[in-house]
């Protein structure tokens, strides 16, 4: 029986201890805006992290007051679901640098008085794990029964297995790489010139400008959303479709795959209103990580102190981050002897597959978790019994 | 318990295994051999399974399970040499695209590995073509010619040939009927009587 888990409000953790970061710059203080849903047991054993995506953020599941729209991964995060709140404690954090109610570029910088905006330094998978290890001590836990994550959320996972392997048992990475690859940095790159050649960018300080740079923001979005989807997805949805039934042989919208494209760019710049300084800042985080870097290039090495039990899973037509780049963490997580289980999960959606509903996928979710959960209680009997 | 109904197949495969030894299952299944032997025997190692049903329950089971197609990918592509005391593949030999190479990367990253697979040279398999003309169809292969995942067949006369030109060493062989029981005459006429075989084989030093 599934339910819902309905009404949530989002919490926020001040940290006032500064944060050291990869870059060398130091972040006095800072806020960490997130979510929680179930309750935490006794012996705090039944805690998991969620890592979200690029455009994601803390709102995982239910909903807000007032509102429709439901979390991005509600359809996995629920009682009597995947991740059944019943069972276990649910945490995700907005990551920093995020435009959702955590410190970022468009907070106020409290040494100014003024909005960050190009100011806030950049911030890496790392600085995110560190952070949010900070709110794991904040909640007393610990450590998680699991870190979950998909696409760069994954990369999140694999960085806290590395950087605190007593604090994870489980470590879920779903639709990952273990580094961008040279087509996914320039995808990148192409999203940040869409937003920094903007008029409206103002080197950063649109804020300040009293404006947005819609245009770039939304042009960075489309092209981020044909990376997300696969050619035959694209090619069963749309086809050449076209919006009026007949070529007019101008530049206005004309198929159904531009109209589509252009609806989702528009909704990303305005309705979501995601500030395009944090886009910026989450591309670049994106192309630096490269856990391997700090260990001779190996990622078996960069991997090899991590203690936590793996479940990786990737999508056939995910070209983003295709199943080969997932291989390339089996093969170093096999190297060490790790406990890893592997799934490539069939699915036409490209690398969008990791958000929509599937059997294979939520078996193999539902199965590992039950694992998750038992090995849970077995601890809790444990230590229980030991007391 | 999974003890009680472990297939016979899996308890002569057991027999063979000594205890904490790291073992790779091909064609893992649901993982009972794995969750057997990590039981009985204190083995730790991985599964490899193609089929997502099965792969969902070897998870269930808490095996370590990767899923693989073994036509697609070489095993070598995931392991290093020895990586494990045994290699297992049971009743999967005759449905690879090239069963002596997968023999070759077997005996790479295992120190040994048992095989089993059904005996195309069994007397029933004979008459049904010798007699009746046509491709055999029983209890042991089931499907007809045209839809059958057994592309390979061999007999055991053929698999210990390709041993021989391999320079592979046969440990060890149990020959038995279905129902996983060895019987008196096929000791002395194992090809013709014998209906699976088990094989434990090792690279010639």
């Amino acid at each position: 029986m599934t339910d819902e888990i309905g009404i949530v409000t989002p919490q926020k953790l001040h940290v006032s201890t500064p944060l050291e970061m990869v870059s060398g710059s130091t972040l006095p203080q800072y806020d960490l805006a997130y979510e929680t849903y179930g309750s935490l047991n006794t012996d705090k054993s039944n805690a998991i992290l969620i890592c979200h995506a690029l455009s994601g953020n803390h709102h995982v599941a239910g909903q807000y007051e007032g509102e429709s729209t439901k979390g991005w991964w509600d359809g996995y995060i629920g009682p009597g679901k995947p991740i059944d709140t019943n069972q276990f404690f649910v945490v995700c954090s907005n990551n920093l640098g995020g435009c959702h109610g955590s410190t970022g570029p468009a907070s106020i910088n409290p040494l100014t008085g003024k909005v960050y905006g190009p100011d806030f330094p950049i911030v890496t998978c790392k600085d995110w794990v560190h952070s949010q290890n900070t709110l794991r001590q904040h909640l007393g836990i610990d450590a998680w029964a699991a870190v979950i994550g998909g696409s760069m959320g994954g990369m999140q996972v694999l960085q806290w297995a590395i950087d605190y392997p007593d604090q994870i048992r489980h470590a879920i990475v779903i639709a990952a790489a273990p580094k961008l690859s040279a087509q996914n940095i320039a995808f990148n790159e192409v999203a940040r010139r869409a937003i920094m050649t903007d008029p409206e960018f103002h080197e950063g300080r649109f804020i300040e400008a009293g404006t947005t740079p819609k245009r770039g923001l939304a042009l960075a979005r489309m092209l981020g959303h044909l990376t997300y989807l696969s050619d035959d997805m694209m090619g069963s949805k749309f086809g050449r479709e076209l919006r009026e039934g007949k070529l007019n042989y101008n530049f206005d919208v004309e198929f159904q795959v531009e109209s589509y494209l252009r609806y989702q760019g528009e909704k990303f710049a305005t309705k979501q209103n995601f500030d395009a300084n944090t886009y910026l800042l989450m591309t670049k985080a994106l192309d630096y990580f490269d856990p391997a870097a700090d260990f001779d290039d190996d990622l078996s090495k960069a991997l090899s102190k991590a203690t936590a039990k793996f479940l990786i899973i990737s999508f056939t037509t995910d070209w983003r981050f295709s199943p080969d780049r997932s291989h390339e963490i089996v093969k170093a997580l096999l190297d060490n002897d790790a406990d890893i289980s592997y799934a490539e999960v069939n699915s036409q959606h490209g690398h969008d597959a990791f958000l929509l509903p599937n059997d294979h996928y939520e078996g193999v979710f539902r199965a590992y978790i039950d694992r998750i959960h038992a090995e849970s209680n077995q601890q809790t009997k444990t230590k229980s019994g030991g007391a | 318990m999974a003890s009680k109904t472990l297939s016979p197949e899996f308890k002569l495969i057991a027999d063979w295994i000594h205890t904490q030894s790291r073992v790779l299952d091909l064609g893992c299944g649901d993982g009972q051999l794995l969750d057997y032997l990590i039981q009985h025997r204190s083995i730790t190692g991985y599964g490899m399974e193609i089929d997502p049903q099965k792969n969902i329950k070897a998870i269930e089971r808490g095996i370590n399970v990767i899923q693989s197609n073994l036509n697609s990918h070489d095993i070598c592509d995931y392991f290093d040499e020895d990586s494990f005391d045994f290699v297992i593949m049971t009743q999967a030999l005759q449905v690879v695209s090239r069963p002596d190479l997968l023999l070759d990367e077997m005996l790479a990253v295992g120190k040994q590995s048992i095989i089993t697979f059904p005996n195309f040279g069994h007397w029933r398999n004979r008459a049904q073509l010798f007699f009746g003309g046509h491709m055999p169809q029983n209890k042991s292969l089931p499907n007809p010619w045209y839809n059958t995942p057994n592309i390979h067949l061999c007999t055991f006369n053929d698999f210990e040939d390709l041993c021989e030109e391999k320079d592979i060493e046969i440990v060890a062989r149990t020959v038995v009927n279905s129902r996983h029981e060895p019987t008196f005459a096929m000791r002395f006429a194992p090809n013709w009587l014998g209906e699976i075989a088990l094989y434990r084989v090792q690279r010639k030093t």
